[in-house]
């Protein structure tokens, strides 16, 4: 997607363009990352092909693993940062969701066995019914927030809490299992292909919001209400509608991400499928240096940026770093990001890179 | 006026929120008994009140003799784990209408709610509560209150740390031992080296610290290898991530030891990406535990080699305890382990799939 805030103003030099740019915060750390694993061990870069246990060829390795994993995230980075543009809050119950979404997709295909020989219907058509009910729930949370002003937080905490004993309901508290083998190519490899499919499936998500975005009007009118509802109001728009289509659209995401997230294991835990995937996700969206109090964004930044969070959670794996503390290294990350991200520092950074701006970059 | 109107929905929300909030955890579609279904019983004299003379108001009312015995169950959130499910399944089987009891129930992840949840039982009389605490601490109160009203305390899966006077016996499993039967299985295995993926479940949690620490003392005794010891926190997308990372940096290994089965399915996810063999005959040896049925049939089609049992039913050892006392018996014993398990893959029959899958 095309990145206008790279103003070409004053005739500063180049690395002050640089900084300014919005993809710069992303593309640095990313680069951090590599820099940093190529001198600690350049083996995270290996990359083997080979068959895994059905005699498919798979491709494996380090960054596999985070183009596989990444792009889960980045797909609900795109909803999440369209919900932050329009509300200025973000949406937390993204995981419970995605809990909901999975359940609806395996009681759909199930029916009422939970261990069916066939699929009781086409998974396209499970999927279909799933996005319209995860698009429901988006509505919900819209509506609370756009209609009747709650914060995006305290409204989308209803179903971050109710969302998994939803879901548990959903299947009557059981875990359904689907032995059919080309269920698990959404979250796996499709037969003959090496490359992950979630990478595919972002692709294609990616594909159709950068139409969206070029086409349509949904970015001007996003950041206009973001940026000021009022006035946005005056001009002819309908804050309420963009921002309930906002959390819709992230609802339509959330199914997409459940549908890969059932498909790995062909069945689902309803307490731990996605935990705390929206932690992730908002980091993204932060990490693409979007503005987390709304109006203008960066899709592309937000995309990179939840590569870059994968990146970073397969580097701490790679490391041996407890799971449990994980959070702990992703907190430290935050904090550097607000900070950099804060006006004062970004003026100051501006203000000194003509000088130190080699060496920063350097790094 | 309207910044009123908005600030009264944004309250209501955030009531609404609490109330769901509540809600769910507390999945009470199952508890047979309303508020006013357990008033009655708890009317009804308590048939055993010897020990308790001084009880309270609430235990004064020695109302019209019905058989029935009114229980105050406290459980974790079911939909947690397939452990709890069926926890909370055999208990309610248990202790349902008929078999002779009035039962209410709470279930809940937090033990603030638990803790008030218990108040409420205590202040409408119920004459047993059954208790599995969300966390250990926080409740020598509200056992002491129990006490007080001459309610009888029964812990089930779960000790608390309070005085032992506080409540007559838990009914707990033994998870240093799963821990240990696990090991000595492995150890039977005879394998040339221990090369060891250790996936751990949220640290801290009884079934993690039991189950690790047997593997631990193990690995440094006879000298076996941990190539990796990480929690997973019971979560197979990131038991699958650890052990691609393992895969991925080129480190040998040929046993993985989860410590519970959705870990282990993880594990196999990633071996089988990677084309590693597993199971019987199998390169790599596959432990899990909780013995979820469909991890049974894995233990019985070969794709895995163990699987330690964690013993869900309690229900009936409880009902056991509650008839001994009722009869005028006293317990000889605080601690009451369940009997568990561990299946090995070339012995597990069909019968014992049926019968102690979860």
């Amino acid at each position: 997607m095309e990145n206008n805030h790279a103003k070409q103003s004053k005739g500063s030099s180049f690395f002050a363009d640089l900084t300014r740019n919005q993809l710069f915060i992303p593309m640095a750390a990313l680069l951090l990352l590599l820099v940093f694993n190529l001198i600690m061990d350049p083996g995270f870069f290996k990359i083997t092909l080979g068959y895994n246990s059905a005699g498919h060829p798979v491709l494996s390795g380090f960054l596999i693993t985070i183009l596989d994993y990444g792009s889960e995230l980045a797909i609900l980075a795109i909803g999440m940062t369209l919900v932050t543009a329009a509300t200025g809050g973000q949406d937390i119950s993204v995981g419970a969701a995605i809990a909901i979404s999975g359940s609806v997709l395996l009681r759909m295909l199930c029916g009422t066995n939970t261990r069916p020989e066939t699929l009781v219907m086409p998974v396209l058509l499970a999927f279909v019914i799933t996005c319209v009910v995860a698009m429901l729930f988006g509505a919900f949370n819209g509506t609370l927030v756009a209609v009747f002003g709650i914060q995006p937080m305290i409204a989308t905490l209803i179903l971050y809490t109710a969302g998994r004993s939803i879901a548990a309901w959903v299947n009557n508290n059981e875990l359904p299992i689907i032995s059919e083998p080309s269920f698990a190519y959404y979250g796996g490899f499709i037969p003959g292909c090496p490359i992950p499919t979630p990478f595919f499936i972002a692709v294609l998500c990616v594909a159709v919001i950068a139409l969206v975005l070029k086409f349509t009007t949904l970015r001007l009118y996003t950041q206009a209400v973001g940026i000021n509802e009022y006035s946005a109001k005056l001009n002819g728009l309908n804050p309420v509608f963009i921002k309930i289509l906002s959390f819709v659209i992230l609802g339509l995401c959330v199914a997409v991400v459940g549908l890969i997230k059932v498909s790995r294991f062909s069945s689902i835990n309803y307490s731990v499928i996605a935990k705390d995937i929206e932690m992730d996700a908002i980091l993204a969206v932060a990490l693409g240096g979007n503005a987390l109090s709304g109006g203008k964004f960066n899709m592309t930044a937000s995309i990179i940026g939840a590569y870059v969070i994968q990146c970073l959670t397969t580097t701490l794996y790679k490391f041996d770093v407890q799971a449990d503390a994980l959070p702990a290294y992703k907190a430290v990350v935050v904090i550097a990001l607000v900070v950099l991200s804060a006006p004062i520092v970004r003026e100051k950074l501006a203000a000194l890179m003509p000088k130190s701006g080699s060496r920063e970059v350097a790094k | 006026m309207k910044r009123k109107f908005v600030s009264a929905l944004v309250c209501a929300a955030m009531v609404a929120t609490m109330a769901v909030g509540c809600g769910g955890g507390n999945t009470e579609t199952n508890a047979p008994a309303s508020d006013a279904g357990t008033e009655a019983p708890a009317e009804t004299e308590a048939p055993a009140e010897t020990e308790a003379p001084d009880a309270g108001a609430d235990a004064e009312a020695p109302a019209a003799g019905g058989e029935t015995i009114s229980i105050g169950i406290i459980n974790n959130d079911p939909n947690e784990s397939g452990y709890r499910t069926a926890n909370v399944r055999n208990l309610e089987e248990t202790f349902s209408e008929a078999n002779g009891y009035a039962t209410q129930t709470f279930y809940g992840k937090e033990n603030d709610k638990q803790v008030e949840a218990a108040q409420k039982m205590i202040q409408d009389g119920v004459d047993y509560l059954l208790i599995s605490a969300a966390d250990v601490s926080g409740w020598d109160t509200v056992l002491q209150d129990a006490q007080d009203a001459g309610v009888r305390v029964l812990l089930y899966d779960r000790i608390v740390n309070a005085s032992e006077d506080l409540y007559e016996a838990g009914v707990v499993s033994d998870m240093a031992k799963e821990g240990e039967t696990a090991v000595a299985w492995l150890e039977k295995q005879g394998l040339e080296k221990y090369e060891i993926i250790h996936l751990q479940g949220q640290m801290g949690a009884a079934a993690q610290v039991g189950r690790s620490e047997a593997l631990t003392a193990a690995a440094e005794e006879k000298g076996w290898t941990l190539v990796t010891q990480q929690t997973a926190e019971w979560n197979a997308e990131k038991a699958q991530q650890i052990v691609q990372s393992v895969i991925d940096s080129g480190k040998s290994f040929n046993v993985i030891y989860a410590e519970n089965d959705d870990m282990a399915k993880g594990a196999v996810a990633a071996l089988d990406k990677a084309n590693i063999s597993h199971g019987v005959d199998g390169d790599v040896i596959i432990m899990g535990f909780d013995c979820n049925k469909w991890a049974l049939e894995e233990l019985k089609a070969g794709n895995w080699n163990y699987d330690g049992q964690c013993n869900p039913f309690q229900g009936e050892k409880l009902a056991e305890l509650i008839k001994k006392i009722e009869s005028g018996e006293t317990l000889s014993e605080k601690l009451i382990y369940m009997e568990e398990k561990g299946f090995d893959a070339k012995e597990i029959t069909q019968e014992d799939i049926d019968n102690f899958g979860i």
